[in-house]
């Protein structure tokens, strides 16, 4: 008898029937598919962020000739007498000769010259911009006037663009804004040391600039536009969107309005987020008459985006607290609200917190809406502090890139990737503080 | 002057005593979740000082009955009560009872031990702190000890009183909870199976717990273990089928049951 238990039992567990290969060779096939999933998510994740690396990491840096350039007096302030209405009577034309004057000077000293270039052609390396930016240095402390300074002059689109590999000698010979000449000049000016490259804080600080400028193309005004929309949404969302959520889950009876309700939130999570740009448009700025490109016109479109998200999250992290924490809260005689705000809310606190960022992430890439209010307008003008800026002309990170794209000349491309970079690290940082605030609320409770 | 008859005085003096004997009395208790109807007009009286056990297979509305003592079934939408239900002559179904006063009057032990996430001192510090029972830090710590010693736990955890009431031990979590309860003095405690998720000895520790807290409190435990009603009850409510089979002297219930119902369900042979 217990011979035939000893192999009976032998053959169930080791004998290698058809049957037991064909499940162990269904889990391998199922465990073999996952990886494969798995790996096309990250190659795919890996070729995106090549992508975008490779040509917006350049944007960070930015080429410059820096020079000494005599702020003379004769031209600036013919006066004399540092009056701030005169010198602000000079135009960015007026330093233009200035500049010129200072780079003949710096190549006659370091013995840089090159054939079939005049002092004109030369100053072409620099940046149309380089005069509004030392007109402001001189605006900013008329007192430098009859000094020398040492100035760091944006270059020309096209001479940052032979360093980061977009212009070549080739391609200068067929194009209009540049001439292998130039190119050559750059070269001999790089070893004299006049020529430099350095991080590109401006990217960060500076407004956009037009189509010929390419290389003046900051974020400023976009950070600032995106912050802006972001705190109002934040502001109005997250206590609107929890608030509805906790009368909803705990408090709400369960009848046809409130089911009625929930079908629209739903619905109302997955509407396409044009449509709330369209419902933007023709209430808030059609009816309600707020500005167009505004700031609070923006965060109040992503706010109605938002606020679904934040509900369905927040919902769903007050279903997952386990319903016997509501019953001991009851036992001890703690009001329905008690129970919700002492003991719920707080267990519920991580997973709200992450549908909040969730939602505000999706605020922060929302391109659609704000090209219908308005915020792809070109904004050189930074708007002024909360509140009034909220009402000020901006654009948003998203919209930057978008606009960036449709720019023709190629150095756009690099910025728009560039743009791009800054969003995902805007990303990124939201999602490490949601991580954070999780892991306090968990060490907590 | 009207003077009342010996007979009169007499029979008022009786149902006085019967209303101070009975903590809590209901009268044609009728439950019903939506359209079914869970309990049939239960009459059970709960008497002071005493605890009393309610046994009964499964489904059989005990539990039901139990949470209609502190109004806990109001959490449920669907749920309906009848018939009437008194604390000391009040009725606690009455619109003007506040509903949170009468659970800090009924306090209740659940099935599973559910303290809070927090740390064993705010467990039990939550209830008296809602209702301003201590004026000072100083009487809440009192509060915390004299709870905790009451649920015979403050040897076993007066040095990790910061450390979170989770990590206790299943049978130590459920005197947590017992000390939760009695810290804000109740006059009634509601135990729902309190030792169903808790092994023998954890069990046997509840039980002595349940037959100290007796001296001070009116207790009502629903169990399913008949050795245990038979252990810590004196009186014994048999329920079958939200029907009150029969209510007795848990002596008498386990020796010599009035019914066959109670008998047959004590003897095993159903539930």
């Amino acid at each position: 008898m217990t011979d035939l238990t000893a192999d009976t039992l032998r053959r169930t567990v080791l004998t290698d029937s058809a049957r037991i290969r064909r499940r162990n060779a269904s889990e391998r096939r199922f465990r073999m598919l996952g990886i494969i999933a798995v790996t096309i998510g990250v190659l795919a994740l890996i070729g995106l962020l090549t992508s975008i690396f490779s040509s917006g990491l350049s944007s960070f840096r930015q080429t410059y000739i820096s020079l000494d350039i005599y702020l003379d007096p004769a031209k600036l302030d013919k006066d004399g007498d540092r009056n701030p209405a005169t010198i602000a009577k000079v135009s960015t034309f007026g330093y233009l000769p200035l500049i010129e004057t200072a780079l003949k000077d710096a190549m006659a000293a370091k013995g840089v010259a090159v054939e079939g270039l005049n002092a004109k052609t030369a100053a072409a390396l620099i940046s149309k911009e380089a005069p509004a930016d030392l007109r402001k240095l001189v605006l900013a402390d008329p007192a430098n006037i009859g000094q020398t300074v040492h100035f760091n002059l944006l270059a020309a689109g096209r001479i940052d663009g032979y360093y980061k590999g977009r212009v070549t000698m080739a391609s200068a010979e067929l194009d209009s804004n540049v001439s292998p000449e130039q190119l050559m000049l750059a070269d001999k000016l790089k070893t004299a040391g006049i020529l430099t490259s350095s991080f590109n804080w401006s990217f960060f600080t500076a407004p956009d600039a037009s189509d010929t400028r390419p290389e003046a193309a900051g974020l400023g005004v976009a950070i600032i536009g995106s912050a802006y929309m972001m705190l109002i949404v934040l502001v109005l969302s997250l206590p609107l969107g929890v608030a509805a959520s906790i009368y909803l889950e705990e408090f709400a009876p369960q009848n046809r309005f409130t089911d009625l309700i929930e079908v629209n939130i739903a619905n109302l999570a997955a509407v396409p987020s044009i449509v709330f740009g369209i419902l933007g448009l023709a209430v808030l700025i059609n009816f309600v008459g707020l500005p167009q490109s505004a700031p609070v016109v923006g965060g109040l479109v992503l706010t109605l985006m938002t606020l679904p998200t934040i509900i369905i999250a927040t919902r769903a992290a007050l279903k997952a607290v386990p319903p016997s924490i509501r019953d001991a809260a009851l036992g001890v005689g703690a009001s329905k609200m008690q129970a919700t705000f002492h003991h719920v809310l707080p267990l519920a606190m991580p997973g709200i917190l992450t549908g909040t960022i969730i939602g505000l992430a999706r605020a922060l890439g929302e391109t659609a809406p704000l090209l219908l209010i308005g915020m792809v307008a070109f904004v050189r003008e930074y708007p002024r502090s909360p509140p009034e800026g909220f009402f000020d002309p901006a654009s948003a990170l998203p919209v930057q890139v978008y606009n960036w794209t449709q720019r023709g000349d190629p150095a756009f491309i690099e910025r728009a990737s560039g743009a791009i970079i800054v969003l995902l690290v805007f990303l990124l940082c939201m999602n490490l503080i949601a991580v954070i605030l999780r892991r306090r609320f968990e060490r907590r409770w | 002057m009207n003077v009342l008859s010996d007979a009169a005085v007499e029979k008022a003096l009786e149902q006085k005593m019967t209303e101070v004997d009975y903590k809590m009395i209901g009268q044609d208790v009728s439950v019903y979740y939506g359209e079914k109807r869970a309990l049939f007009d239960v009459n059970l009286n709960v008497r002071k000082n005493t605890v009393t056990a309610l046994i009964g297979p499964s489904g059989c509305g005990k539990s039901t009955f139990l949470r209609c003592l502190n109004r806990m079934n109001d959490t449920i939408a669907s749920c309906r009560v009848t018939g009437k239900i008194t604390l000391d002559g009040m009725d606690i179904y009455d619109p003007s009872i506040d509903v949170v006063e009468l659970r800090a009057r009924v306090g209740m032990v659940f099935q599973k031990p559910n303290p809070f996430p927090k740390s064993i001192y705010e467990n039990i510090a939550y209830g008296p702190r809602i209702h301003g029972l201590a004026r000072s830090k100083a009487d809440l710590d009192q509060i915390v000890e004299g709870s905790l010693q009451k649920a015979g736990l403050w040897n076993e955890v007066k040095d990790r009183l910061q450390e979170s009431g989770t990590g206790l031990s299943g049978g130590q979590q459920q005197r947590l909870c017992i000390a939760r309860a009695v810290a804000v003095s109740p006059e009634v405690i509601l135990m729902d199976e309190p030792c169903s998720a808790l092994d023998p000895i954890a069990t046997a520790k509840v039980e002595e717990l349940i037959h100290e807290l007796r001296a001070n409190f009116t207790i009502v435990i629903v169990t399913h273990s008949m050795q245990q009603a038979a252990r810590v009850s004196q009186r014994t409510a048999m329920f079958h089928l939200g029907l009150l089979v029969e209510e007795n002297d848990t002596d008498k219930m386990f020796t010599n049951p009035d019914d066959q119902r109670t008998q047959d369900y004590i003897m095993g042979r159903f539930g």
